[in-house]
């Protein structure tokens, strides 16, 4: 992500430059408009701690899936999700599996990367959020679907385990505007953090799977 | 004395203490509502906030009894109900918060950094800004939301608005639309509004600014966004800057048509 983000910052500044060109449409006009909106966002805010105004800047994917016509652009749709998929730094051990109760921690915990968090200590997930996972946690979100009895349903293979671990890492590799966060890609989980949560999907100890 | 209800009632809806299930507070405000009535401990809000607007303040000692909101001079009823708009005097649009800060620098002299200081209360701590957001809003309740587009930079600040409600970024790529874009979604037991719908958005928008019992605050609408962003992992929206009046307008607008019914009284 910060590999993308310097190039996409100075081209920002660049066009900055030269204001009247930045507001007029040409065949790339969904993006030359996107950088005159990145320059009226960061207009519009302040740093604050470990939130500073890069965070703005958007990578392609996201300026993509900011035009509420994206459906239509198949072509891109693909070549990003390939892009995406390729991005996926999958664990050097060839592990997937972490422990499924340090997973559900990190499926608990909605800490992380706001302004008001402390980011000396771990981000969560917050899969709950979003999420229902095991039986016992009655306080879930509806945003994506039911991941009740996930490994169940899927089993346990290696080609599983590692679709699941590249969703996690990189949601858009599967779906490009996906509303879930891509936790490996941007740096909000661990390599460990996320192996835990694989585990608490897939491990057949695990309560999801109950 | 009404307000001393109140006070005995949102004890009553906190007890239990700060974990209490969603379905179990959504039914205990709806019951201290109820209880309630008009008796909305806003009210201390719009009480202090009425005050605060007659008094002669700042280093030219006048009240604001002169600002102009939109309606003329001084006319505060109704008001709240067209805003966001355009003003010919700083030929730009402004919402209510905005206006206010610059009727509180043009008139009573205030510097821009004094009249924003603290605009949001903390714990024990009310902000006048929001008392005086709570007296202008409350002079609009029952009065059918009807903000225009008419003039070129009030269009401008719709398409900007819009444009920020669907603009995806930060380490979590969230936007609004992440969390508002769709029907009877929630986080966690939280529901949210789907503000693209003109149903959720009417409901949404007119029941701002509200008094949360779990704060124990009267919270501004522009409190709403800048809580958004902070959970949207965005820095800090600038209060009172462009964009931030761009999005007040472009979620105003879609309320048009609703009776206006804040400050209201929210989780
Ligand atoms: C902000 C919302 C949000 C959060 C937080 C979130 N997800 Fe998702 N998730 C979604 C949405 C929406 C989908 C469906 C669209 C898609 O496939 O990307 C999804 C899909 C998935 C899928 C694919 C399901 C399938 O049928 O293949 C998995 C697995 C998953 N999420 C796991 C997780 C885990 C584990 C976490 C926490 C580490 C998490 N999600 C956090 C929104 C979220
Ligand atoms: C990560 C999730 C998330 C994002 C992103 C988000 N919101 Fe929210 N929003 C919430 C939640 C949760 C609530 C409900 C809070 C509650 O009930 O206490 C809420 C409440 C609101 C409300 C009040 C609704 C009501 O009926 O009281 C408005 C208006 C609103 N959001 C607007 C926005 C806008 C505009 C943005 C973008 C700047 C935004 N939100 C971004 C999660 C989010």
């Amino acid at each position: 992500m910060k590999k993308i983000l310097i190039p996409a910052f100075m081209a920002l500044m660049v066009f900055a430059s030269f204001g009247a060109q930045a507001q007029t449409r040409s065949p790339v006009g969904a993006q030359v408009g996107d950088i005159e909106a990145m320059r009226e966002l960061m207009r519009g805010f302040k740093p604050n701690g470990q939130a500073g105004l890069s965070r703005l800047v958007q990578d392609e994917a996201q300026q993509f899936c900011s035009d509420p016509g994206w459906t239509r652009d198949k072509a891109r749709i693909s070549a990003i999700e390939k892009q995406q998929l390729a991005d996926v730094k999958f664990p050097a051990d060839g592990k997937f599996l972490g422990n499924w109760q340090a997973g559900e921690r990190v499926a608990q915990s909605g800490v992380g990367k706001q302004f008001s968090d402390n980011p000396g200590q771990p981000s969560g997930a917050n899969c709950y959020a979003c999420h229902q996972l095991t039986p016992q946690e009655l306080s879930f979100g509806t945003i994506g679907p039911s991941l009740r009895n996930y490994g169940k349903t899927r089993g346990n293979t290696e080609a599983i385990q590692r679709y699941t671990y590249a969703k996690i890492y990189n949601s858009r590799a599967y779906s490009v505007c996906s509303n879930m966060p891509r936790f490996g890609h941007s740096d909000i989980l661990t390599e460990q953090q996320i192996k835990d949560v694989v585990a608490l999907l897939l491990d057949p100890e695990s309560p999801v799977n109950k | 004395m009404r307000i001393g209800t109140c006070v005995a009632a949102m004890a009553i809806a906190l007890w239990g203490g700060g974990a209490f299930a969603q379905d179990s507070t959504a039914k205990a405000i709806q019951e201290y509502r109820d209880a309630l009535q008009d008796g909305n401990p806003a009210e201390l809000w719009e009480i202090k906030g009425e005050d605060l607007w007659k008094q002669p303040r700042g280093p030219n000692k006048v009240s604001l009894e002169k600002c102009d909101i939109g309606l003329g001079p001084g006319v505060v009823k109704g008001a709240y109900a067209r805003l966001p708009k355009y003003f010919k005097d700083t030929d730009r649009v402004d919402d209510l918060e905005s206006r206010l800060v610059h009727c509180m620098v043009s008139l009573q002299g205030m510097s821009r950094a004094d009249a924003t200081r603290r605009v949001f209360g903390g714990p024990g701590a009310a902000a006048d800004m929001e008392a005086l957001v709570a007296y202008v809003t409350s002079q609009s309740k029952g009065v059918k939301m009807n903000v225009a587009v008419g003039h070129p930079k009030e269009r401008e600040a719709f398409e900007m608005g819009q444009k920020v409600f669907y603009y995806r970024g930060g380490p979590h790529d969230f936007a609004c639309a992440t969390c508002h874009g769709e029907d009877n979604k929630r986080i966690r037991l939280q529901d949210l509004p789907n503000l693209t719908n003109q149903k959720d958005a009417q409901r949404a928008y007119t029941t701002w600014p509200a008094y949360r019992v779990s704060q124990g605050e009267l919270r501004s609408f522009q409190w709403r966004l800048y809580d958004c962003f902070r959970q949207q992992r965005f820095p800090e929206l600038l209060y009172g800057s462009d964009l931030s009046v761009a999005l007040t307008m472009f979620l105003a607008r879609n309320a048009n048509g609703a009776a206006y019914a804040g400050p209201a009284i929210k989780r």
